[in-house]
């Protein structure tokens, strides 16, 4: 008996009347020269984090895809009001960052069906549930390792950390860091500390100064104060997400860039298509992908030995090819 | 390093000394309000102000100095605006001061985005250096505590100095002082109440708004929207702690600035089971108990939070 591949059953009929639902906006789509976006940020867009994603946006509505608004500073108890509204108003991809709204977050997007969301979470997508909301976050592990590799080098091996809070999306990135440092510095000491906000540069900068004092001869800088800290001591950094050699060339040795656009433009490419689905788009923000680079070596051009790089090269190379892959790892880092 | 050898370090000093700087002038902006009767709870709002106007200033070309003079000038307006709503009005103290912190706040960021529609990253000014005091710096651990910081902290010890001796050598300060205990009393010495009162509140809310502008002139270079982060509220704790005396609100705010550079310092040492949680609420326990112990022989001053009306009895 041949396989009957469309059984026509009472889950099949919904499945139908719901495509054919949507059918009237996919045609919209797909016609539609800008696609309208609506960005909802927790913070201002000078944020390391949203920066990255603001940038990727703009350059998105400059090449002419999207129609490109944003909400900034959205209290999280105020978030999924301006969800609503943005939906209400009739925005078809909504960008934003669900941290700390998980719940609300993907009511709304079962509330809107026939929207697409592309939401910062910590979280998987959850296909059954919400057909229509993919995940994404920045995933740049392969960079920050790159970075370990060069601060191992030039550190005498006592690296100071400072992040804001430990959750998943700054224990990724600091943990991929250490891989890297012990690999050109197996006994590297690392100071960990945490200073319970995202925006306390000063607090940031006092920590930096308290790991200095302890010896710290390299800093990670996962929080704004950070180089500061490190420029006054005379001491390197190394960047997180975004490259701060400019404000600071004689300080930050090395940087892990977070590139925003291939998610951006995944999910404009499936939003036009019609075919916006529960994704995960994680991946995007791979180096593979394109999703993440090493910032070039600008002011300290030459001061890195070669053979370092050379090896950081080879490294990259390994990762692009798929040879190599950097552990995914989220647990909280301690000091050693 | 071990955590009691810490307690030795210049380093540590120096820390607690910055950390304290702009506790020490909301400390006694608070202080110098409720001295005078009115609760102001406005004073995150104001420092973070402070910490905007003054870094704006600095940043359009101004010099550092004037980037101060308008963050208290900034503050006193908003000390003005409390005033007017809590002394002639008789407002409810707590809801204005709330009031006047969210105020503030918002459009402190309202402005701040008007400023800069387009920027990627935080603008940045030059802020003030250290300048170590000729023959005092080198001194062991009090040289880098007391001596090598920059411009505004002196301006905090100065600022001690002088609320001490206006509020305990002046007649003006017995005015204020007498505004804050007996209204009425004063009132039959011919003071005007609401003019005292409200002077009193602007002048400050003048110093709050300078020691917002420590954050962002002398503690860093940028100005973020949440940088305030908490250190209004702790100021208002300090003027419990202080027993509403210039002299303990400077000891209070380096004791606090201590238990907060000391906690960084435990946080890096290596082998740590105890959550990084646990340094961080230090300082806050630490003041908690501090309070608890000061507190005990503590007299508030007798008309706080108690709205003056001519003539009622």
């Amino acid at each position: 008996m041949p396989h009957n591949i469309f059984p026509l059953n009472r889950r099949n009929i919904l499945k139908l009347g719901a495509a054919s639902a949507a059918l009237p906006f996919m045609a919209r789509a797909a016609h539609a020269a800008a696609i309208k976006t609506a960005a909802i940020y927790t913070v201002p867009v000078e944020q390391q984090w949203v920066s990255r994603i603001h940038k990727a946006a703009t350059t998105a509505k400059e090449r002419g895809d999207i129609e490109y608004v944003f909400s900034e500073k959205v209290a999280n108890t105020d978030y999924e009001r301006v969800m609503r509204e943005y939906c209400e108003a009739g925005h078809q991809l909504i960008v934003g960052e669900a941290f700390a709204v998980e719940d609300a977050a993907r009511a709304v997007a079962k509330d809107y069906p026939d929207r697409a969301f592309l939401i910062g979470s910590s979280f998987p997508p959850d296909a059954a549930a919400n057909p229509n909301f993919a995940v994404f976050d920045n995933y740049i592990q392969d960079a920050s390792y790159l970075t370990g590799l060069i601060a191992g080098a030039m550190s005498k091996g006592n690296i100071g950390m400072v992040g804001g809070y430990p959750i998943p999306e700054v224990n990724r990135l600091m943990n991929a860091f250490m891989a890297g440092v012990r690999v050109t510095r197996q006994d590297a000491k690392f100071q960990v500390a945490f200073i319970g906000s995202w925006f306390d540069p000063p607090k940031a900068k006092e920590t930096a100064l308290a790991q200095i004092d302890a010896g710290a001869d390299l800093l990670y800088a996962e929080r704004f104060g950070v180089s500061d800290a490190a420029k006054e001591r005379k001491v390197l950094a190394v960047g997180n997400v975004i490259d701060t050699q400019g404000d600071y060339p004689e300080t930050v040795v090395a940087s892990a860039l977070w590139h925003f656009e291939p998610t951006l433009d995944a999910a404009i490419a499936a939003v036009q298509a019609g075919s916006f689905k529960a994704d995960d788009y994680g991946q995007y923000s791979f180096m593979k992908a394109g999703g993440c680079s090493l910032a070039p070596l600008g002011t300290f051009e030459g001061k890195v030995p070669a053979d370092l790089m050379a090896q950081v090269k080879e490294t990259e190379e390994k990762i692009k090819a798929g040879s190599f892959t950097v552990a995914i790892d989220d647990s909280e880092p301690k000091s050693s | 390093m071990e955590a009691f050898e810490i307690l030795f370090t210049a380093s540590l000093w120096a820390a607690a000394v910055r950390i304290a700087s702009p506790l020490i002038f909301g400390t006694l902006g608070e202080l110098i309000c409720e001295r005078a009767g009115v609760l102001n709870l406005g004073i995150e709002g104001i420092m973070t102000a402070g910490a905007f106007s003054g870094w704006l200033a600095v940043y359009l070309g101004g010099d550092l100095w004037l980037g101060v003079a308008v963050a208290a000038l900034v503050g006193a307006c908003l000390g003005l605006l409390h005033g007017f709503m809590v002394v002639p009005l008789g407002l409810s103290q707590h809801v204005t001061g709330i009031g006047i912190t969210l105020l503030a706040t918002a459009l402190s960021y309202y402005f701040y985005r008007i400023a800069f529609p387009e920027v990627t990253s935080p603008p940045k000014i030059e802020p003030f250096a250290v300048f170590p005091v000729p023959g005092l710096a080198d001194l062991p651990i009090i040289g880098p505590a007391l001596f090598q910081q920059t411009p505004l902290t002196y301006l905090a010890f100065i600022a001690v100095a002088l609320v001490a001796w206006f509020l305990y050598r002046t007649p003006a300060g017995l005015a204020v002082r007498t505004v804050g205990e007996n209204p009425a009393a004063a009132e039959a010495q011919g003071i005007n109440v609401v003019t005292v009162r409200i002077l009193a509140v602007m002048a400050g809310s003048a110093l709050m708004g300078i020691g917002g502008s420590f954050i962002t002139l002398s503690a860093f270079n940028s100005f973020f929207f949440e940088m305030t982060n908490g250190r209004g509220w702790i100021c208002i704790a300090l003027v419990v702690f202080a027993a509403w005396q210039p002299g303990k609100a400077l000891l209070g705010a380096i004791l606090f600035g201590l238990f907060d550079a000391y906690q960084l310092r435990l946080q890096q040492l290596a082998g740590s089971v105890v959550p990084y949680q646990v340094f961080l609420m230090l300082p806050f326990v630490l003041s908690v108990v501090a309070l608890i112990v000061m507190s005990r022989r503590v007299a508030y001053p007798r008309a706080l939070m108690v709205p003056y009306r001519k003539g009622e009895r």
